[in-house]
């Protein structure tokens, strides 16, 4: 009550000073609550009343945004959804077809939206003709992470290949160190063997599997020897890793019990917390192969009545890509920006990397969408795909009825 | 009027509980049947497709798990808590000394939530920190015990903390059901030199019928409708090898935008609590008119 009376004053109150001019609003359902997560979307709640709007947050924690989807179609259905919902990938097409998303085209046109972005990336802010999203950030996901003194006292480099990753696998573990350290969650699952998928198959064969979902693509030899790697990576985890949680499995790298983590660049943020130092305690590689896999998150913009509500998503939509909030925004949450036009001098080398390799990736056609952050596929589609990763990693099932399965499950799930 | 009141009173007072049961309970059974025979995605939709969402259920591989897990945890689960149960409360039975006391202990654990259990349990079999750790620490190198992170086992633990969970509170209902035997025809037998084993095969336990049925009926829809338990000791892990068919249909709707699956999952659970429901509400229903 007295948060509405307050809220109803301060409106009132600017909505004089700014005389007639629409107060820009803004509700905004995001599931960033974490420490490091909360932090960056207050730099982008800072700015949005900078400039003249009033935020209303609106945070549903819980299940990697499984709460917050089951909230956003409470409010869809009642027909009163908020401004900007936190969404990503193809779950973006899923909501325009549903017919709820708005319109942003005017300021993505006037912001040049097109000439700043990677195509592939602008491609998934676009419902048919029409821009819907805004880019918040690029996560990578084929990362491999390294404990640098482990690496150099068993006389190991950073392995290039799938092959040299598993004879330096090999050598720790007759060292007595954990090769890879792992948590044994479906999503983790997933992580991994799409980069292995990507290592073994290069970027067009990872297009035809694991986006356009090819049958003949889902049952070749490739896939066979990609789920024969994974096989070959189970020997390579420690007998623990069941239901482990990722950054615990950072946690071992960081203090020399294992050598290598397969994780997105999100992991990077546990040990800059810790105090490491890229480069020197601990080394970032992109896994063995070509091609770049991103995560990339994004705000929605939703239907809404009323020009204080429009007015909100605009400058919402102008200030998420605008180039200081990229760069503030990235440097707390570890990605980098989605803009190719922002320096990076602030940022560490992983992240200079990372931009490096994306505008490369870019131009050659490698820069993929990672299907087990939801990037690429719909959720049925991607859920059959991780129920056979998963089926496969933590049982003796043998490559042969992997691919089957695999071609089964996602026959079954369209 | 009075009268009019007095004997409309009942109804009158019943009527807002009866309207809510139709509504949130029926006519929800009745929205989700309707929307398993539709292709609902992210959103429900009410164009009829027909039995696609039941096709689609019985061909995949992941609900096949959760149904056999569900007999076997259920099997498992009613079948040793009952037995656990029974033996303790005749135990306890014996004119034993502080049997308040170690009644208490036996009934604890169903004072806490399954949450509590599974995350207790978690930690007691994980290999690296509970059980197989400790024994190895004694030194029995071999020893090992990973039933948490093997698939084919998995389930096990399931069954095994739900057991330790349960097995205090059917002990509790056995205990009264005992003590509810009339105890003239127990001296009987014991004045006829019947030995104790045969008093408790023979006249107890069959008088107990009603008791077990009750037990079974609390302990069949725990199992069917067991969903916390899996998802805080194992996650319905390794892979999907603890998947039950309540944490399937919540992957379904909640995490993978399929509605129209979940919904068709949900009502074979129900058709599954039918099956037991239906003989009880019959069986009861029967006697009565007898």
């Amino acid at each position: 009550m007295k948060y509405t009376t307050l809220a109803a004053i301060s409106s009132l109150a600017l909505s004089v000073a700014t005389a007639g001019h629409a107060e820009p609003q803004a509700e905004v359902l995001h599931w960033w609550t974490s420490g490091g997560e909360a932090k960056a979307v207050g730099v982008l709640q800072e700015e949005f009343a900078e400039n003249g709007g009033t935020w209303t947050d609106m945070p549903v924690a819980g299940g990697g945004g499984d709460a917050a989807m089951t909230a956003l179609r409470a409010r869809v259905l009642s027909g009163n959804a908020p401004t900007a919902v936190q969404l990503k990938g193809p779950a973006i097409q899923e909501w325009y077809e549903e017919g709820v998303l708005a319109d942003i085209s005017s300021v993505a046109e006037a912001e040049g939206w097109a000439d700043v972005l990677p195509a592939s990336i602008a491609a998934h802010m676009k419902c048919e003709d029409t821009w819907c999203a805004s880019p918040v950030n690029v996560h990578r996901v084929d990362w491999i992470w390294a404990n640098a003194e482990v690496l150099e006292a068993n006389g190991i480099e950073m392995p290039t290949t799938w092959d040299e990753f598993n004879a330096a696998a090999e050598k720790l573990q007759e060292a007595g160190v954990i090769p890879l350290a792992h948590g044994g969650q479906a999503w983790q699952d997933a992580t991994v063997f799409e980069t292995v998928v990507l290592g073994l198959g290069g970027p067009e064969f990872f297009q035809k599997a694991l986006v356009d979902l090819d049958p003949e693509a889902l049952t070749s030899d490739t896939m066979k020897a990609s789920f024969d790697q994974m096989r070959t990576l189970r020997g390579y985890v420690d007998d623990n890793f069941s239901g482990r949680d990722w950054n615990l499995a950072t946690a071992m790298v960081m203090n020399g019990e294992a050598a290598f983590q397969i994780m997105g660049d999100w992991a990077k943020g546990e040990f800059l917390a810790a105090g490491k130092v890229p480069g020197e305690d601990f080394l970032c590689a992109s896994t063995p192969g070509d091609g770049y896999l991103y995560n990339v998150d994004s705000f929605a913009m939703f239907n809404v009545d009323g020009d204080d509500k429009k007015a909100g998503q605009d400058l919402l939509a102008k200030l998420i890509v605008g180039p200081n909030f990229q760069k503030v925004f990235n440097m707390n949450k570890g990605s980098i920006p989605v803009r190719t036009d922002v320096s990076l001098d602030e940022f560490d080398m992983c992240a200079q990397k990372s931009s490096e390799d994306m505008t490369a990736a870019s131009d050659s056609g490698a820069l993929l969408p990672s299907y087990a952050h939801g990037m690429a596929l719909r959720g049925a589609q991607a859920g059959a795909i991780t129920d056979v990763v998963t089926a496969h990693f933590n049982s003796d099932m043998s490559s042969d009825e992997a691919v089957q399965m695999l071609a089964d499950a996602v026959a079954n799930s369209m | 009027m009075a009268k009019w009141f007095e004997t409309h009173l009942p109804k009158i007072v019943l009527a807002p509980s009866f309207i809510a049961i139709l509504i949130f309970v029926y006519g929800f059974i009745a929205w989700t049947a309707w929307v398993s025979l539709t292709r609902s995605r992210l959103l429900p939709k009410y164009q009829i497709e027909g039995f696609i969402q039941y096709e689609r259920l019985f061909d995949s591989p992941r609900w096949d798990t959760a149904m056999n897990n569900l007999y076997i945890f259920g099997g498992l689960f009613i079948g040793v808590s009952m037995i656990l149960g029974l033996i303790l409360a005749i135990l306890l039975d014996q004119q034993i000394r502080v049997e308040g006391a170690i009644r208490t202990i036996y009934l604890y654990p169903m004072a806490l939530s399954m949450i509590v259990t599974g995350t207790a349990w978690k930690w007691i079999l994980n290999p690296g920190l509970g059980l197989e750790a400790m024994v190895k620490g004694w030194g029995y190198e071999n020893f090992t015990f990973d039933w948490l992170v093997n698939p084919d086992m998995a389930i096990y633990t399931v069954v095994l903390a739900a057991i330790w969970q349960s097995s205090g509170f059917v002990m509790a209902l056995f205990l009264a059901g005992l003590r509810s035997v009339d105890t003239e025809i127990i001296r009987a037998a014991q004045i006829d030199g019947i030995p104790t084993w045969r008093v408790y095969v023979s006249i107890i336990i069959p008088s107990m019928a009603p008791i077990f049925l009750s037990a079974f009926i609390v302990l069949a829809h725990l199992a069917i409708k067991a969903f916390d338990l899996v998802i805080a000791l194992t996650g319905g892990g390794p892979g999907y090898a603890t998947d039950l068919p309540a944490t399937y249909m919540y992957a379904m709707a909640f995490s993978r935008g399929d509605i129209g699956q979940a919904a068709a999952s949900a009502m074979i659970m129900m058709l599954v609590v039918f099956a037991i429901v239906v003989p009880y509400l019959y069986s009861e229903l029967r006697a009565r008119n007898d």
